[in-house]
C-alpha cells in the first residue's frame, strides 16, 4: 500500500481519504482526488498495457482525454464491467478493480510480444499483402488468429446492470470546457443574464488551473481565483454546472451530446441510481473552450513505459502530488517543458538533461531553468532509448549543421517530451466549421464557424493565460448577445510567462531509418516508417494515408498523433501542411458507453407495446399473441393439449358452424367529416362514394399515384358529411398521413377534416351463422334482422348498454357483425357478448383463424397478396373501380399503355396441391417445367398458404403470370427437398356464391 | 329484447387501471374529449357557440369552469370537458353552425389523461420531451402536441409545477411506466401530492 512516489504535501488529493484499489489483481493505495493513472504512478507503476499490433509494453503517456495507451477494463463483476476506459479519466474510488488489456497471460510476460520481435513482417497494410494464399486459409486460420490477437479490451459477458438516464436541455449559451477560458465565458454569459450550461469532462472544474501553482489572476492565486469564480457561478440560478460531463458530439442546429457520469465514478454502488445521463442540449450559442493537447515527439523507441508528455508529468506533480519518476531526461521543442522540468525539480525529481531540438532556445522559462541549475542542452535530439518494461536510458545526440552527432547514453527512469500544443478543434470540426492553418502557431485553428459557435482560449490558439481568460470572457459575452457590443474585460495575470515553440513530424536521429521505430500513433502502433511507406507506395491524400496506415483511427481519434503524421507527410512530399489538409474529426470525442444511448429504452420500455382493451381478457384465457407492428394481437386461443393447428381448426369450425368472436380493435380507423367528405373520398379511393347512402358500407381500395394498391378497408357512411373509414392495422398511420398530405397540398379547397379514431373504438367481430342470435338480445335502437340490416350496412345503436356503431360486415364469408364501442367499454361489452354467446357455442378466435377463413374466401390481405406492384385488376378487385369517375389517385397510371396493355401481369389465383395434405411454404415459386436448369423461369409465387379444416385439405393463394388464363393448369413448386405438383384454381375455395354472407 | 340491454351497467375500464405509477403522476378523471376542426372563417361562430374564444394563438388554452380548449394548430382544437357536457357541446355546434363547415369527432376514449404534479415535473418530462419546458419558454396555459420518448402526447402546463398529458390509450401504459422509471431519479418530497 506504500505510495512511494506520493509527495508529502501539495496537490488537490485528499490525504485524509485513503483509498484502496486493485490493478491486475494487485492491491494498491491511492487518495480521493486521484485518477487510476495518478494512483498507479504514485505506486511507481508505469506499465499499464500492451500495444495493439506489436504487443509492446506501454505506459501512461498523458494526464487526460488524449491518453492513447492506458486503456483498462473496470468493474467489480461482469454486469458492471466496461472495457477500454481511459485510466487518466477515471476517478479512483475505494475498491475499484481495473485490469489491463491486450495481454496474455500477464502484462510482464505477454505471449503476443512475439509480434514485436517479428515487427519487420508487419508493415503498414500487411494484412492487404499477406495471408493471400491459400485462399481458404483466410476464413479458417488467418482471420480468427488475427482477430484473437488484435483488438483492445473485451465485451462484458453479462447484461449491463446499470441504468442510464437521458435529458433534453435548452440554454442560451453552452460552454464546453471549464478551464480558464470556459469559466470566463460562463461568467460573462451569466453576468449578461443568459441561461448557461457549462460542462467539463473532469471530476473538478478548472482545467489547467487545477495544476497551476504559480500564476495569479486579479491578485489571487490561480486556484483561489478558481474557487471564487466557481462560487460566483454557483450563485446564478440560471447557470447549470455539469462536472464529469464530456461533450462528445456536435450535431446540426447546435445540438450537442453530453455524457454525464453520475455514479460510474463511485463504482456504481447502487444499481437503482443511474450510472450516467445522456444530455441532448440545444443551445442558442455554443462556446468551445476545449483547451489544447500536447504533442509527443516522434523519436526512435519513444513508446517505452516511463516516456510521458512533459506537461502531463507536471500535472501529476502539481495536481496529484505524484512524482512520475526519480531521474528525468526532458526532450522538447517547446518552452512548456522547461516549466515541467522546474516543477519536477522542485518536487525532488533529478533532471538529468533538458534536450532541446531548437538551436538557441530563449525566454523566461529557459532562463528560469538555467537559473535553477538545470542542464540545458540546445540542438540536441534523442536517437533512441533503452529499457523493456520501463525506460532505463535515453541516447542524447547533438545536432550540428543538420547532422546528428554521436549519442551519449544517459540513464533515467523518466523521459518527458513536448512537441508543442495542438488546439483541440475536434468539436468545432464536427460542427463542420472550417479549419485554418496558422503558420506562426504551426497548428490548425478554427476559421469560419458553420454553427452558432465561438471558440475560446487555447482551442482558439490563445497562448497565454491572460489571452485565454480574455478570449473566454469575450466569447461568453458575445454568445450571450445581450449588449450587442462585446464588453472588454481585462484579467490581471501575473507569473504566467509566454511559452513558445513546437515541432511537427519525426525528429532527426541519425540512425538507419529502416531499423528504428519511432511511434506516431501509439494506440494503433503506427510508426513514422509506416507513413513513409504509404507515401512510397503512392498514397498521396492524407485520408488515404490515414486509412492505409490506420494512423489517427483509434479510439483516441489521433489526438496526440494527427499533427505529427501530417508533419511527416509534409516533409516527405515537400509540400506545406495547408496543401495536405487535415482529416475529418468524428464523434465521439472520447468513447461513450452504449448504455447512454439506449437510455430508458430497455426491457419493457424498449418500445411501446400496444395492447387492445380486450388484451387482458385474451391473456387470461391463455391466448398466444403475435406482434403486428407495435400491437400485440391474439393469434389463437389454445385449449389444453392443443397445438396451433388443432386450435385454429377448432376455431375455424366454430365460425363456420356456429359463431366466433374476434378482437379487431387494432384495425385502423379514420373519421372523415365535413361537407366535402364524399368528394374527398371520391378523389382518393378507386370507388364511387357519392351514391353511398348513410347507413351503408362499401369496401374501399386505395392506390398510390402509380396505380398500385397501398391499402384497403371498409368505409361506412354515418351521415351525409361523416364517414367511418377503416384501414389495415399496419397501414393506419401511413394512410392518415397520405390523406392529410393530399388534403393540404392538392385539395386545400375542400372542407373536410380527418381524425384518427383507431383507439376511440374497440372492435368486436361476431362472425358465424349464429352471430345474429348472439347479438340481437343485446342491441337496442336498431333492428338487425336480415331484412332491415343487410350485408354491408351500419347502424348507430346501443350494444350491451353502450353506444355503438354496429357494422354488418364479414371478413370470414359468414354472416357477421363488427361491434364498435368506445374503447374503455370494450372489455365489458366483449365479456357480455361472450356470455350471451355461450348457449350458441361461441368461441374466441385469433388472427391465424381470421387469416385461414379469409383465404378460404379468397379475400386478399394488403401486404400479403400485394407487394406494392399489384393493381386492383391483378388481385381481382377491378369491380371496385368507379368507372364513371373523372379521376382518383392512381387512375391515370392504370390507364397508361404499359399497365393496361401488359398481358402477362401476375394475377391472383388459387393453388391446390395434388397431395391434399401438403401445405406449401409461403413465398415458394411456381414454374411450368421443373426439369429446367436453374435459374428456372418463375411464373409466380405463393402469397398465402394454410391448412383448411373446413375443406380438409391445404389451400393457397398465389400471384401468377397470366394466372386467370391458366386456371386448371398444372404447375410445379420446387422446394428444398422435393417438387410439388399443383393445380391453379379460382381463388375462392368456399361458398363461391356468397350465400352464407346473406344468412 | 331491449329490456335485456337496459338492465346492463357496463364497466368502464381505463388503460391505466391497476398499474402502479410514480407518486407524482395520477390518472385524470374520465372526461369528454373532442377533436374540433374548422376553417378560419368559422372560428367566430364556433367561439360563440361554445362560449370560449378559439381565436387565441396556437398552443394557447382557452378555459372556463369544466371546459378547456387547447389550440393545437391553425385549424385544430382539442376540447376537454366534463363528461356530462359531451352532448351539449355537440348540440351547441350543430345549432350555431348550420353550414356544418366543421368537424367534431368524439375522442373521449381514444386518449387518456395523466397529471404530473411536483417540483421536478418539468425535469422529469425533459427526460423524454425535446421541447424547452422552462417556465419562460413554456408558460402556464401553453399546450402542444409533442413526443415523450417514443409516444406522441399533448402536453399542457396547468401550473408552474403541474402538467396535463394526453396520450392515446395503447401508449398510456408506456408513458406511465416511463414516468415511473424516470421518477426514480427524483426523490419524492414529503409535501408532493
Amino acid at each position: 500500500m506504500s505510495e512511494a512516489f506520493r509527495l508529502p504535501d501539495g496537490g488537490r488529493v485528499d490525504r485524509a481519504q485513503p483509498l484502496s484499489f486493485t490493478f491486475d489483481g494487485r492491491r494498491y493505495g491511492g487518495l480521493a482526488g486521484d485518477t487510476i493513472a495518478s494512483a498507479l504512478l504514485a505506486n511507481g507503476v508505469h506499465l499499464v498495457g500492451r500495444s495493439f499490433k506489436y504487443h509492446r509494453p506501454r505506459g501512461i503517456v498523458s494526464a487526460g482525454a488524449e491518453e492513447p495507451n492506458a486503456l483498462v477494463g473496470v468493474g467489480r463483476d461482469e454486469a458492471h464491467y466496461t472495457p477500454n476506459l481511459v485510466a487518466t479519466q477515471i476517478s479512483l474510488y475505494d475498491g475499484l478493480s481495473a485490469v489491463s488489456q491486450n495481454r496474455s497471460p500477464s502484462l510482464e510476460r505477454d505471449a503476443g510480444s512475439i509480434n514485436d520481435r517479428l515487427w519487420r513482417f508487419f508493415p503498414a497494410g500487411f494484412y492487404y499483402k499477406t495471408f493471400m494464399w491459400p485462399r481458404r486459409a483466410w476464413t479458417r486460420v488467418f482471420e480468427p488468429r488475427i482477430r484473437a490477437m488484435a483488438g483492445l479490451g473485451r465485451a462484458p459477458k453479462a447484461p449491463d446492470a446499470a441504468r442510464y438516464a437521458q435529458r433534453y436541455a435548452h440554454c442560451d449559451v453552452l460552454v464546453i470546457g471549464a478551464g480558464p477560458a470556459g469559466l470566463a465565458s460562463a461568467l460573462a454569459a451569466a453576468e449578461a443574464g443568459a441561461r448557461v450550461i457549462i460542462c467539463d469532462e473532469q471530476s473538478e472544474l478548472g482545467g489547467s488551473l487545477l495544476a497551476e501553482t504559480e500564476a495569479r489572476i486579479d491578485g489571487l492565486a490561480a486556484q483561489d481565483w478558481l474557487a471564487a469564480t466557481l462560487a460566483r457561478l454557483g450563485a446564478f440560478d440560471r447557470v447549470t454546472v455539469l462536472p464529469r460531463t464530456i461533450a462528445f458530439g456536435y450535431f446540426p442546429h447546435n445540438m450537442v451530446g453530453l455524457a454525464q457520469d453520475l455514479t460510474g465514478y463511485q463504482g456504481e454502488p447502487d444499481d437503482a441510481a443511474p450510472r450516467g445521463r445522456l444530455w441532448q442540449v440545444r443551445a442558442k450559442q455554443v462556446v468551445i473552450a476545449a483547451g489544447a493537447i500536447e504533442r509527443p515527439l516522434v523519436f526512435p523507441d519513444n513508446d517505452r513505459p516511463g516516456i510521458m508528455l512533459a506537461d502531463s508529468a507536471r500535472i501529476y506533480v502539481e495536481r496529484y502530488a505524484v512524482k512520475p519518476g526519480r531521474r528525468a531526461v526532458i526532450f522538447t521543442a517547446h518552452d512548456e517543458a522547461y516549466r515541467a522540468a522546474l516543477a519536477l525539480h522542485r518536487a525532488g525529481v533529478e533532471i538529468a538533461a533538458i534536450a532541446d531540438l531548437r538551436g538557441a532556445p530563449e525566454g523566461a522559462w529557459i532562463d528560469a531553468a538555467r537559473a535553477a541549475g538545470l542542464p540545458v542542452r540546445p540542438a540536441t535530439t534523442i536517437s533512441g532509448t533503452d529499457g523493456q518494461l520501463r525506460v532505463s536510458a535515453a541516447h542524447l545526440a547533438p545536432i550540428a549543421d543538420g547532422k546528428v552527432g554521436r549519442a551519449e547514453r544517459i540513464e533515467c527512469d523518466l523521459v518527458l517530451m513536448s512537441g508543442g500544443f495542438t488546439p483541440s478543434v475536434h468539436l468545432f470540426s464536427q460542427s463542420r466549421g472550417k479549419l485554418r492553418f496558422d503558420p506562426a502557431l504551426e497548428a490548425f485553428v478554427p476559421g469560419a464557424p458553420a454553427e452558432a459557435s465561438l471558440m475560446a482560449g487555447a482551442s482558439a490558439g490563445a497562448q497565454t493565460l491572460e489571452a485565454t481568460l480574455a478570449t473566454g470572457y469575450d466569447a461568453g459575452d458575445q454568445a450571450a448577445g445581450v449588449s450587442g457590443t462585446a464588453q472588454v474585460r481585462h484579467f490581471a495575470v501575473e507569473a504566467a510567462p509566454l511559452s513558445r515553440g513546437g515541432f511537427l513530424g519525426a525528429v532527426p536521429h541519425g540512425r538507419d531509418p529502416a531499423s528504428v521505430r519511432a511511434f506516431v500513433d501509439f494506440q494503433n502502433d503506427v510508426t513514422a516508417k509506416d507513413i513513409k511507406l504509404a507515401l512510397a507506395e503512392g498514397f498521396r491524400s492524407i485520408e488515404h494515408v490515414k486509412r492505409y496506415t490506420t494512423t489517427g483511427m483509434a479510439t483516441d481519434q489521433g489526438k496526440t498523433s494527427n499533427m505529427n503524421a501530417l508533419g511527416i507527410v509534409s516533409e516527405t512530399l515537400g509540400r506545406p501542411i495547408p496543401e495536405i489538409g487535415t482529416t475529418t474529426f468524428r464523434m465521439p470525442y472520447t468513447p461513450v458507453p452504449f448504455g447512454y444511448f439506449a437510455g430508458y429504452a430497455r426491457g419493457e420500455l424498449f418500445e411501446p407495446v400496444r395492447e387492445t382493451p380486450i388484451h387482458g381478457w385474451a391473456a387470461e384465457r391463455g391466448a398466444v399473441f403475435e406482434d403486428v407492428g407495435q400491437w400485440k394481437r391474439a393469434r389463437y386461443f389454445p385449449e389444453p393439449g392443443e397445438d396451433m393447428r388443432a386450435a385454429v381448426a377448432r376455431e375455424c369450425r366454430a365460425v363456420r358452424e356456429a359463431v366466433g368472436i374476434f378482437d379487431a380493435s387494432t384495425l385502423g380507423k379514420i373519421e372523415i367529416v365535413g361537407p366535402d367528405a364524399a368528394e374527398f373520398l371520391n378523389r382518393l379511393y378507386v370507388n364511387a362514394w357519392t351514391k353511398l347512402k348513410p347507413g351503408r358500407l362499401r369496401y374501399g381500395v386505395l392506390l398510390r399515384e402509380d396505380g398500385f394498391i397501398v391499402d384497403d378497408g371498409v368505409v361506412g357512411r354515418i351521415a351525409e358529411d361523416r364517414f367511418h373509414v377503416t384501414t389495415t392495422t399496419g397501414g393506419a398511420p401511413r394512410v392518415l398521413a397520405t390523406m392529410e398530405d393530399y388534403l393540404q397540398t392538392e385539395w386545400p379547397d375542400l372542407n373536410v377534416w380527418l381524425t384518427s379514431t383507431t383507439e376511440q373504438w374497440a372492435v368486436i367481430a361476431v362472425q358465424g351463422p349464429k352471430a345474429r342470435d348472439v347479438l340481437a338480445p343485446l342491441v337496442e335502437g336498431a333492428d338487425i334482422s336480415a331484412a332491415s340490416m343487410p350485408h354491408m350496412s351500419v347502424a348507430e345503436c346501443r350494444v350491451a348498454g353502450v353506444p355503438a356503431r354496429l357494422f354488418r360486415v364479414s371478413f370470414t364469408g359468414e354472416l357477421g357483425f363488427e361491434v364498435n364501442v368506445p374503447a374503455e367499454y370494450g372489455r365489458a361489452v366483449w365479456e357480455t357478448i361472450f356470455a350471451a354467446g355461450q348457449p350458441h357455442g361461441v368461441v374466441p378466435y385469433g388472427t391465424e383463424t381470421m387469416h385461414v377463413l379469409r383465404a378460404e374466401k379468397g379475400y386478399i390481405i394488403v401486404g400479403q397478396e400485394t407487394d406494392g406492384t399489384a393493381t386492383p385488376e391483378d388481385v381481382g378487385l377491378g369491380w371496385a373501380i368507379g368507372k364513371a369517375k373523372p379521376d382518383f389517385v392512381g387512375k391515370r397510371a392504370l390507364a397508361r399503355a404499359g399497365m393496361a396493355a401488359q398481358d402477362d401481369r401476375k394475377q391472383l389465383v388459387g393453388v391446390l396441391t395434388e397431395e391434399p395434405g401438403f401445405v406449401l411454404e409461403e413465398g415458394a415459386h411456381l414454374v411450368a417445367d421443373p426439369a429446367q436448369k436453374p435459374p428456372m423461369t418463375m411464373l409466380g409465387h405463393v402469397t398465402s398458404s394454410y391448412w383448411s379444416a373446413k375443406l380438409n385439405r391445404s389451400i393457397a393463394l398465389a400471384m401468377v403470370r397470366s394466372g386467370r388464363d391458366r386456371l386448371g393448369e398444372t404447375l410445379h413448386v420446387p422446394l428444398a427437398d422435393r417438387t410439388v405438383r399443383v393445380t391453379l384454381t379460382e381463388p375462392v375455395f368456399y361458398d363461391p356464391e356468397g350465400s352464407r354472407l346473406d344468412g | 329484447m331491449a329490456d335485456v340491454a337496459m338492465t346492463m351497467t357496463p364497466v368502464r375500464r381505463a388503460p391505466l387501471d391497476g398499474l402502479a405509477g410514480d407518486p407524482r403522476a395520477r390518472w385524470a378523471v374520465p372526461m369528454a374529449r373532442f377533436s374540433l376542426r374548422l376553417p378560419e372563417a368559422a372560428i367566430g361562430a364556433a367561439s360563440a357557440s361554445l362560449g370560449l374564444d378559439l381565436a387565441g394563438p396556437i398552443n394557447n388554452v382557452a378555459e372556463r369552469e369544466g371546459c378547456a380548449i387547447l389550440r393545437l394548430g391553425p385549424d385544430e382544437w382539442l376540447v376537454l370537458a366534463n363528461d356530462a357536457d359531451s352532448a351539449a357541446i355537440a348540440a351547441a355546434l350543430d345549432r350555431g353552425m348550420p353550414d356544418r363547415r366543421f368537424s367534431l369527432v368524439d375522442i373521449g376514449h381514444r386518449q387518456t389523461g395523466i397529471v404530473l404534479d411536483g417540483a421536478d415535473a418539468a425535469d422529469m418530462l425533459s427526460a423524454g420531451c425535446p421541447l424547452d419546458l422552462d417556465l419562460a419558454a413554456f408558460p402556464v396555459g401553453m399546450a402542444t402536441r409533442t413526443i415523450f420518448a417514443k409516444a406522441e402526447i399533448v402536453l399542457w402546463r396547468t401550473a408552474p409545477t403541474r402538467f396535463h398529458i394526453e396520450v392515446w390509450g395503447s401508449f398510456a401504459p408506456y408513458v406511465w411506466a416511463l414516468l415511473k422509471e424516470i421518477g426514480r431519479e427524483y426523490p419524492v418530497m414529503e409535501n408532493t401530492p
